[in-house]
């Protein structure tokens, strides 16, 4: 019969090196089921048997405040894996088996790991597996993921675990011994618990000890009635006025905590004295040092940034469209010439269907490099520094110190950077994040202002191609704050978070990790441009009866930007050539230029120069640039948005508040102009 | 004397004595072993003043001064 391991661990505890060494590339990403949380599986085949391993979220405790500590719980109680696995960070104990011993209190079966015991031994730090399994009463085996030491036995004893009669009832796994008042307040809220049949079948002790703390979530699967949930009360507050802390989360928390310390004293030895300096201290007082803090994170920031949209990623991104541009499009197009192919074969094959996936995959290197980079920082612990770091200047505007490489990453593209996004474990975090980073002006407008810069303004171009990053920024600045107080009110999550030590990252994780990333980007978000990009191509090149058009200003794009052009004339360019511009700026921001010079009908240089003089002043054209800015980002983003908030409606809802923005700013740069100007 | 764990220095150390405050924040200093009679080192502050990283329990976390403030120590 087939089975299912559960992983479960604090984050940083080796839980999904250990998933790996399992599964192999065997695995399937995606997310739970309406959250953007990850969820991986993997199936294997062991001793003949199909074993499929989750890779549950890694949290610190199942309380009812976190989406992955929910998810977590809700997997374990109601999809009743047959084993889990609770992976042990063995230097960091005692933290560690607090979350065991909430799983215990579960009653499901279970087998905990001791992880990084090569680390453990390097430190001259022992860990007495067999006296912890005696303690606890649960299988408890010593391995290192890292280097794969007896993880084979572990799989043995979960499946050993999984396939052993199970015990009905009440019982929990293992032996957890409370404090006395603890322990008879537990029994108490028990035995009104089991006074009701249709509870049975439920892990009661677990449930007992969640009315104990006043876990919100825990009475919804259980049947009570009035008079029960009198006397439950009665039991928590009696036992709330039997301590001096008067709080039953604390006091429960500190009841396991006790007994984990308890525990820990009779089974784990340590080397040496707390107050040691190990290495990651040594390397933090470098990296967090008070003064060089801000230049090294600052410095990391632009090794990366360079890198990724400096020459190495332009360059193979060059590399990537002249394959595509030159080499596959010429070979098609002489292929096409020698079948004698109509002459609309070559648009769709070429423009759309070729272009549409060179477009696409031109954005590969740079995405790969972006995830190298960030892979590095997550997995060597510089991540949680970087928050550290970070989090005061964020925090004002409603983020948090990780918001920072996203936004900073939006400068060169938004795609890659919303896909950045997904360091942050917080969903709200993570949401207002990509909301405000398509703000960031991304590499692709820079023509934009280029041109129009140039014509309008030339003896200050640059200063007003910088006041566009300008006014993004503090677009993205006063949107924080709105956002903040309104869509996101009440929703703060706690920055309570653990510095991991400094660990050097393996070349196997972080190869895994860009893959897993790049492909992906190519199967989802390809699949999408690539449909987008040929939808595009037909509108530009047909009309409404389906007729191929000449003339590009004939086509059912064309009459859409008709349509649309009365909308923009507040805003100082109601002509149909603008307004198709910014409609092909959706497939792309640099075919907003492309296409404007088409439809000016502009051939050779100057000539566009010269069109656009007549059409727009230099208001209206400052009005036009800040539009582009800000305006709904290019399909591909959209569709990385898509992905990373799990949401359409989200990702429709952020192009919309983007393009609002955009027109409320475009309309007040105009108007306010012509009001300073006529006077 | 009992302060709050914002009032220390890096460097300093106390001991819990209880936990102020209430909901999703508090649950998680408690998860996170925050609980009474714990020793906390304050280690360093953040660049910018703000949030501080703490030893307890034999690891390294971070929290803000607004949640270390709900923190009472006996030093």
């Amino acid at each position: 019969m087939p089975i299912t391991i559960a992983l479960t661990g604090n984050p940083n505890c080796g839980k999904t090196t250990l998933f790996n060494r399992y599964t192999g590339s065997n695995q399937y990403v995606g997310n739970w089921a309406g959250v953007t949380v990850e969820k991986k599986e993997g199936s294997i085949k062991y001793d003949g048997r199909s074993v499929t391993l989750v890779d549950l979220p890694g949290i610190y405790s199942l309380s009812p405040y976190s989406m992955e500590e929910v998810i977590t719980r809700e997997y374990i109680i109601n999809e009743k894996p047959d084993a889990i696995i609770d992976v042990i960070d063995g230097t960091n104990i005692e933290r560690n088996l607090y979350l065991a011993v909430q799983l215990m209190e579960l009653g499901v079966p279970l087998v905990l790991a001791v992880n990084m015991m090569d680390e453990v031994r390097a430190r001259g730090d022992d860990i007495d597996c067999g006296a912890l399994a005696d303690l606890l009463g649960v299988p408890v085996i010593p391995v290192s993921a890292r280097l794969g030491e007896k993880i084979g036995e572990l799989l043995d004893t979960a499946i050993a675990q999984a396939t052993r009669p199970k015990a009905r009832g009440v019982s929990i796994t293992g032996n957890i011994t409370y404090d006395s008042t603890t322990q008879a307040a537990i029994d108490r809220i028990l035995e009104i618990l089991l006074e009701q049949e249709e509870n049975a079948g439920l892990p009661l002790r677990f449930f007992a000890g969640k009315l104990l703390e006043a876990d919100s979530r825990a009475e919804e699967p259980l049947q009570l009635t009035e008079d029960q949930r009198n006397r439950i009360e009665e039991v928590v507050s009696g036992y709330e006025k039997s301590s001096p802390y008067g709080d039953r989360e604390t006091m429960l928390a500190d009841a396991r905590y006790r007994y984990v310390t308890a525990v820990c004293g009779k089974a784990v030895q340590k080397s040496g004295d707390e107050g040691s300096m190990s290495t990651s201290d040594k390397i933090d007082l470098v990296l967090t040092n008070r003064v060089l803090a801000i230049p090294i994170f600052l410095f990391i920031m632009f090794l990366m940034f360079a890198a990724t949209f400096g020459a190495v990623g332009e360059g193979l991104k060059g590399l990537v469209e002249t394959l595509f541009d030159d080499l596959i499009s010429g070979g098609v197009s002489r292929l096409l010439d020698y079948a004698n192919a109509p002459g609309w074969t070559y648009g769709l094959l070429l423009n759309a269907v070729i272009g549409g996936v060179g477009n696409v995959l031109s954005f590969l290197p740079q995405v790969s490099i972006l995830f190298l980079f960030l892979s590095i920082l997550e997995d060597s612990g510089y991540m949680a520094r970087a928050a550290f770091i970070m989090d005061r200047l964020l925090r004002k505007i409603g983020l948090t110190g990780k918001s920072f490489i996203p936004m900073l990453m939006g400068f060169g593209c938004t795609t890659p950077a919303v896909m950045a996004a997904r360091t942050m474990e917080n969903q709200r975090d993570r949401r207002l994040t990509i909301m405000i980073t398509p703000f960031m002006s991304c590499g692709a407008k820079l023509p934009i202002y280029a041109l129009f810069a140039s014509v309008f303004f030339s003896s200050h171009k640059s200063l007003v191609v910088f006041s566009m990053y300008l006014i993004g920024m503090v677009t993205a600045v006063i949107s924080g704050l709105i956002l903040k107080n309104t869509l996101f009110r009440g929703q703060v999550a706690p920055f309570v978070m653990e510095l991991p030590p400094y660990r050097l990252p393996t070349i196997s994780s972080l190869l895994r990790h860009v893959w897993e990333k790049a492909k992906g980007f190519i199967v989802k978000a390809g699949t999408v441009i690539f449909s987008m990009s040929v939808l595009i191509w037909l509108l530009q090149n047909f009309d409404f009866h389906l007729q191929i058009v000449t003339d590009n200003s004939q086509s059912i794009f064309a009459a859409l930007g008709r349509l649309i052009a009365p909308v923009f004339k507040p805003l100082g360019f109601g002509n149909w050539q603008a307004a198709v511009s910014v409609l092909a700026g959706l497939v792309a921001k640099e075919t907003v230029v492309s296409t404007m010079s088409v439809l000016y009908g502009a051939t050779g240089p100057g000539a566009l120069e010269a069109a656009l003089t007549g059409v727009f002043t230099p208001l209206s054209a400052y009005s036009f640039m800040v539009f582009c800015l800000l305006y709904v980002p290019c399909i591909s983003a959209f569709v990385s948005i898509k992905r990373e908030m799990n949401s359409l409606r989200w990702a429709v809802g952020t192009a919309l508040y983007t393009t609002g923005v955009a027109y409320v700013a475009a309309l007040l740069v105009y108007q306010a102009g012509r009001l300073i100007l006529m006077t | 004397m009992a302060k709050t764990l914002n009032d220390l220095k890096p460097g300093d150390s106390g001991v819990i004595i209880s936990l102020q405050g209430h909901g999703a924040t508090k649950r998680r200093l408690v998860d996170m072993g925050l609980t009474p009679g714990v020793r906390i080192f304050v280690r360093k502050v953040a660049p910018l003043g703000d949030p501080i990283e703490i030893n307890l329990r034999g690891y390294e976390m971070s929290l803000r001064r607004e949640d270390a403030k709900k923190v009472l120590l006996d030093t």
